[in-house]
């Protein structure tokens, strides 16, 4: 309660627009406003944007533009993916493979197939997060067609060995679909090099707006169309585009890109030090995920005794934003699924906080973090149950 | 999901917080699993409760009903606790966002839990309120 400046910590939910992003939109909305579509002068400037944007966005991620399909979100590049992909298939089998832990925009897709009568495979992670690719090869069967498993998990910023898992994927001749929501600006990507068939992307993971997303589409993939309509995005994803928002995803994918080396090494000495931090000075705590092969900017911990939400509730009164898996979060009563997927309990998931840095963040953070952090830790610690200090000798 | 100032102001400044070391009933309700865990305190004096504490491990809306639970049976006789119902709680708070009211009804199982501890511990338990603590056979997490 010491300041009024308020420090958000959350930057795997949401980034600010930069600013350069959003001097690099504005024309989009005033000046060049035409429908991309049109044939006067103002649509061709706006297609051209349009096409500019998609040739960035592609260099960004070792990809042809003809690669690149501009969509709402990382959810409909989900949805997409995984629900064309299944379409399209069929006819060779409806089995398909996915990870224990991948964002509900996968899960939920793979639910409303099982619905339809695809049947879906959920590999199980390590007590680190990790999938095994031997446990792609040995879940793949004759009928197999799709396999989606994420490049950076969102709760505990793990990094999966997906080129490991393409090759299999690839020697077996079944798709792989990798969800790069988290990944997109914070880790190198090269589509070609690592194999994958589809990618998905979302811009305001990467400080560009909320409302635009994109889906690689490796040349040569078939998958059934998501959205029926005019001729958009080569007759693949109908609907008029939303040139500012694309203009601002390519700005800031490329300026991530431009400044990755130089920010993933500042993060990570953010995501260290809180780490080292909270586990040395606050007891009983632990910290969920590999503990290097994650993001650069993700921090995970449980803290044992005390609930999530109400960290969270604290954290907020004293001007920090983050975030949580525990139930009550969630809205539903169970913690969150990758956390009991590492094979935590109930209590220790439902204990965890997640901090998750940004561009905005300095060492200055992590120190008030940490000081304010367990001043909350012994109050809560003082009302649970859980925590008897007698028994525990601390 | 916003909560009111009344369980703001119970969640940052919780009322009757801790143990009874000489408790005449205790009543601890709920389970890890759903993460919510309610312990009730009472000191028991002439039927009238005349010290109340509660620990509560669980969300903000868990430890503002646990408080404010606790603070509407204080210094209230027996009888007059038991008619405690998990409205009256959320009510008090201003209203709880509808997930949480399983929260209210954890509350009001904790105080009840306890009260019947010491209702059966002095053979008080009778035709007339042996239905005010059926309400402990209910899951407070079946609410959806």
């Amino acid at each position: 309660m010491h300041q009024n400046r308020r420090i958000y910590l959350d930057h795997a939910a949401t980034t600010p627009v930069r600013p350069e992003v959003l001097s690099a939109m504005m024309p989009a909305f005033t000046t060049i406003f035409g429908n991309p579509s049109s044939l006067y002068q103002s649509g061709l400037q706006a297609h051209q944007l349009v096409e500019n944007a998609r040739a960035k966005i592609a260099g960004c991620i070792g990809a042809d533009s003809t690669e690149i399909y501009f969509t709402s979100c990382g959810t409909e590049s989900d949805n997409w993916a995984i629900k064309g992909a299944a379409q399209a298939c069929q006819s060779k089998g409806r089995h398909m493979i996915t990870s224990a832990i991948e964002h509900h925009a996968v899960l939920h897709a793979f639910d409303a197939l099982t619905k339809q009568g695809f049947e879906i495979t959920k590999l199980p992670v390590d007590a680190d997060g990790l999938l095994d690719p031997e446990e792609v090869r040995s879940a793949i069967r004759d009928d197999t067609v799709l396999v989606s498993v994420m490049m950076a998990n969102n709760e505990i910023g793990v990094i999966e060995p997906i080129e490991e898992i393409a090759a299999i994927c690839r020697s077996n001749q079944v798709l792989l679909h990798t969800d790069a929501v988290q990944a997109g600006g914070a880790l190198p990507i090269d589509a070609h090099r690592m194999g994958v068939d589809m990618m998905s992307f979302s811009g305001h993971k990467l400080y560009a707006p909320k409302g635009v997303g994109a889906l690689y589409i490796r040349k040569g993939v078939r998958i059934a169309n998501f959205f029926d309509g005019g001729a958009q995005e080569r007759n693949r994803r109908g609907g008029t585009e939303n040139v500012p928002a694309i203009v601002g995803f390519a700005r800031a994918f490329e300026l991530a890109v431009q400044e990755m080396e130089e920010s993933s090494r500042q993060l990570t000495g953010l995501r260290d030090a809180l780490i080292n931090n909270i586990l040395t000075r606050i007891p009983h705590t632990r910290l969920n995920g590999h503990p290097t092969r994650r993001l650069p900017n993700n921090v995970n911990v449980s803290i044992e005794f005390i609930e999530g939400e109400s960290i969270l509730l604290m954290l907020d009164q004293l001007g920090y934003e983050c975030s949580s898996g525990s139930a009550c979060t969630s809205g539903s009563l169970d913690p969150s699924h990758v956390l009991l997927a590492l094979g935590l309990p109930h209590e220790i998931a439902h204990s965890s906080l997640r901090v998750t840095f940004g561009r905005s963040n300095t060492m200055d953070d992590v120190k008030r973090l940490v000081d304010d952090l367990e001043v909350v830790v012994r109050r809560l610690r003082e009302m649970s149950p859980l925590y008897n200090k007698n028994i525990l000798g601390v | 999901m916003q909560y009111s100032d009344e369980v703001m102001d119970h969640f940052m400044n919780p009322r009757n917080v801790g143990e009874i070391e000489d408790a005449d009933a205790t009543g601890l309700v709920g389970n890890a699993k759903c993460g919510d865990i309610m312990k009730v305190f009472l000191k028991i004096e002439n039927g009238i409760i005349v010290d109340v504490k509660f620990k509560t491990f669980g969300c903000g809306a868990a430890i503002a009903t646990s408080s404010m639970a606790t603070e509407m049976i204080k210094g209230k006789t027996l009888d007059k606790a038991l008619e405690l119902t998990n409205k009256a709680v959320a009510e008090a708070l201003g209203g709880l966002p509808p997930i949480k009211m399983h929260c209210s009804l954890l509350a009001e199982q904790a105080v009840k839990s306890a009260l019947k501890e010491y209702y059966e511990k002095h053979g008080l338990i009778n035709d007339d309120n042996r239905h005010l603590f059926d309400m402990l056979n209910e899951d407070a997490n079946d609410h959806a």
